[in-house]
């Protein structure tokens, strides 16, 4: 075996992700070698530079021509480098950097034996109740592993849109699913609730996650390679070379057709689209608040991002198969979504189901299948990630003495009680309804303009017709905070450290800004809308 | 032998583990019908390397093999929290959610 190559990587092209994955193994050692009450600090510190750095090598790999003209596929063929992928990574390193903030937000909760607490259970693993919990409550431990987890998660959602083959297509998929599982069982308070939640998105994700690897397999058999584009290549008919075994099975277009169906249904999984959606409200309600916010708006982007690379680039061949379900599941995300927010009262569930009519929204850019829908879909998610966050990041402030108030009817008059709080919270709702001078206003004209001009009018017209309907209960939430009387047992409003005020004022201003002068951000998009082949 | 016949067994197999994940009410049984599935997968992917003569299928079977190893840690992990908490591992006690 003398003529065994060393593998050519190109470091500098990998940064971000590298650097990610670097800071979190070193949260790790952390966890392994330092003293208690040292970690949470170190922590913090380790996966707020590690994040800013990972969004400074993007910025500097798109300022150096990655995003355009010097695209390229890094890394032997495994990952690809270009505008949609670095669009789709800074967002997700920014949304991660702000997401650390939430987790590390230490004054919500009231101060336990002396010691400042986070939103995270103190000892996951023991009964609830039980005299192990008793002890580390006392102690004043907390888990400081939820950053190492978080930094992991994220590390998976940067290889997720950009993977360039099937292999880390998947390796991605459970990198960024395994750590969110975990995440989801840790909420201090209601850990009944959370542990239900991390059971039923672990099944469901699981399962989920078999149908994609079984479609991997599938196309695999059918293209004999996992590379993206030589998979393409033999859709299209023209593969580079016809050895013996593809010869056999390059004709099996069952294997084609089950293979793709399968892998797009363990994406649209992950984006949360009907008929996929089943796990998004139980989780969404149960997984602690932050853990909410990061995973309502990093796992949409990721997953977007790696649908629209299968689509485009693995799939264009068989786009008059897939184009008529896509529909279909577009307007069931849109419509469904809507009409079962109607009937919601709690707000973590009411932002739920709000999250699955805008995966209808956001696959509806998608299926316009033109280099502005690409676009419009990169932009939506850069703006609703911001909106989504804030709006959980307010979630987390409405407190009574059972911690977070999350049902709708204890929201009532808290315009009157905290104006300020109220008119941020009112305008993230603005935004999702898309209401003019926000950033969902801007991001949804983008992806049904998009449409529209692929000649999807169809779309476009059930589109609008389901914000009408989202746009009814966001009002309506809004009416009920500033219209109605307050309760006399009402929750109060926590103030809290610069962490959460920085994550909520950030994404006051991001949806302010791209909602009032957004073309800067959709020229951005619109220069990286090409994907590498 | 003809390798297509492993082809076919995979479907079964695969089948019949989604087949148990949508039946069975145990919690631990759900999990071991998901690596059944993970399982098929493999097998097809092995058969296809070897119908193609390149060694990508194999490749992928291992890290399939490892990802497999890891999800057992997280999942069996949460599904005795939750044994704990409840004295149950049943899907259908974990109701707290209902609508």
């Amino acid at each position: 075996m003398n003529d065994l190559q060393a593998p050519d990587i190109e470091w500098v092209a990998l940064s971000p992700s590298l650097i990610v994955f670097g800071a979190a193994i070193l949260g790790v050692l952390i966890e392994a070698f330092l003293p208690r009450k040292q970690r949470y600090y170190a922590e913090v510190a380790v996966s707020t530079l590690a994040l800013a750095g990972a969004f400074a090598a993007v910025v500097g790999l798109a300022a150096g021509g990655h995003a355009s003209g010097e695209a390229q596929v890094a890394g032997m063929g495994a990952l690809a480098v270009d505008g949609p992928a670095l669009f789709l990574q800074g967002v997700i390193t920014l949304v991660g950097l702000v997401s650390v903030f939430l987790f590390a937000e230490r004054r919500l909760e009231p101060a336990l034996h002396g010691a400042s607490v986070d939103s995270f259970a103190a000892a996951p693993a023991a009964v609830p109740g039980g005299p192990a919990e008793k002890e580390a409550v006392r102690a004043g431990w907390t888990t400081t592993e939820i950053f190492p987890l978080l930094l992991f998660a994220v590390g998976g959602m940067l290889l997720f849109p950009a993977a360039n083959d099937l292999l880390v297509l998947f390796i991605a998929l459970e990198v960024l699913s395994l750590p969110l599982y975990l995440l989801c069982a840790m909420a201090r308070r209601r850990r009944l609730l959370s542990q239900e939640a991390a059971v039923k998105y672990f099944l469901l994700g699981a399962f989920a996650s078999a149908f994609l690897l079984f479609g991997v397999a599938l196309l695999y058999g059918y293209a004999g390679t996992v590379s993206y584009s030589g998979i393409a290549e033999v859709v299209s008919g023209e593969p580079g070379a016809i050895e013996p075994g593809l010869a056999g099975t390059m004709g099996n277009d069952a294997l084609l057709l089950i293979g793709g169906a399968m892998l797009v249904m363990g994406l649209l999984f992950k984006v949360g689209a009907v008929p996929f959606h089943m796990w998004t409200p139980d989780v969404y309600q149960g997984a602690p608040t932050p853990v909410t916010g990061f995973m309502a708006a990093a796992t949409k982007v990721a997953a977007f991002g790696a649908l629209l690379r299968l689509l485009y680039v693995v799939l264009p061949g068989l786009r008059w198969d897939w184009e008529p379900v896509l529909w279909g599941v577009t307007i069931a995300s849109m419509v469904g979504g809507a009409i079962v927010a109607i009937t919601q009262t709690d707000v973590k569930r009411l932002l739920a189901y709000s999250s699955i009519a805008h995966a209808g929204f956001i696959l509806a850019g998608v299926v316009a299948v033109t280099e502005d829908g690409v676009s419009s879909v990169l932009f939506y998610l850069g703006a609703y990630s911001f909106v989504t966050l804030g709006a959980f990041a307010v979630v987390t402030l409405v407190r009574d003495s059972g911690g977070e108030a999350t049902h709708l009817s204890k929201w009532a008059g808290l315009g009157r009680r905290s104006p300020l709080l109220a008119s941020v919270f009112a305008l993230f709702l603005l935004a999702f309804a898309g209401i003019p001078l926000t950033s969902g206003f801007a991001g949804k004209f983008a992806v049904f303009r998009a449409a529209a001009d692929a000649g999807a009018m169809g779309l476009v017209v059930v589109g609008v017709l389901a914000s009408a309907i989202a746009a009814f209960f966001y009002i309506r939430v809004i009416v009920l905070m500033f219209f109605s009387e307050p309760k006399a047992d009402g929750p109060s409003v926590v103030i809290p450290s610069p962490f959460t005020s920085t994550v909520v004022g950030l994404a006051a201003v991001v949806t302010v800004v791209l909602g009032v002068a957004p073309q800067y951000f959709l020229d951005l998009a619109g220069q990286a809308g090409v994907f590498v082949h | 032998m003809n390798p297509e016949n492993y082809l076919y067994l995979s479907a079964l197999l695969f089948t019949l583990g989604a087949c148990g994940v949508l039946l069975r009410r145990n919690a631990i049984v759900v999990f071991m019908c998901v690596e059944l599935m993970l399982n098929a997968a493999n097998l097809a992917l092995v058969t296809f390397s070897r119908m193609h003569g390149n060694l990508d299928g194999q490749i992928l079977a291992f890290f399939v093999m490892v990802v497999a190893a890891a999800e057992v840690v997280v999942g069996l992990a949460i599904i005795v929290t939750v044994y704990r908490s409840r004295h149950s591992a049943s899907v259908d006690d974990a109701s707290l959610m209902k609508l």
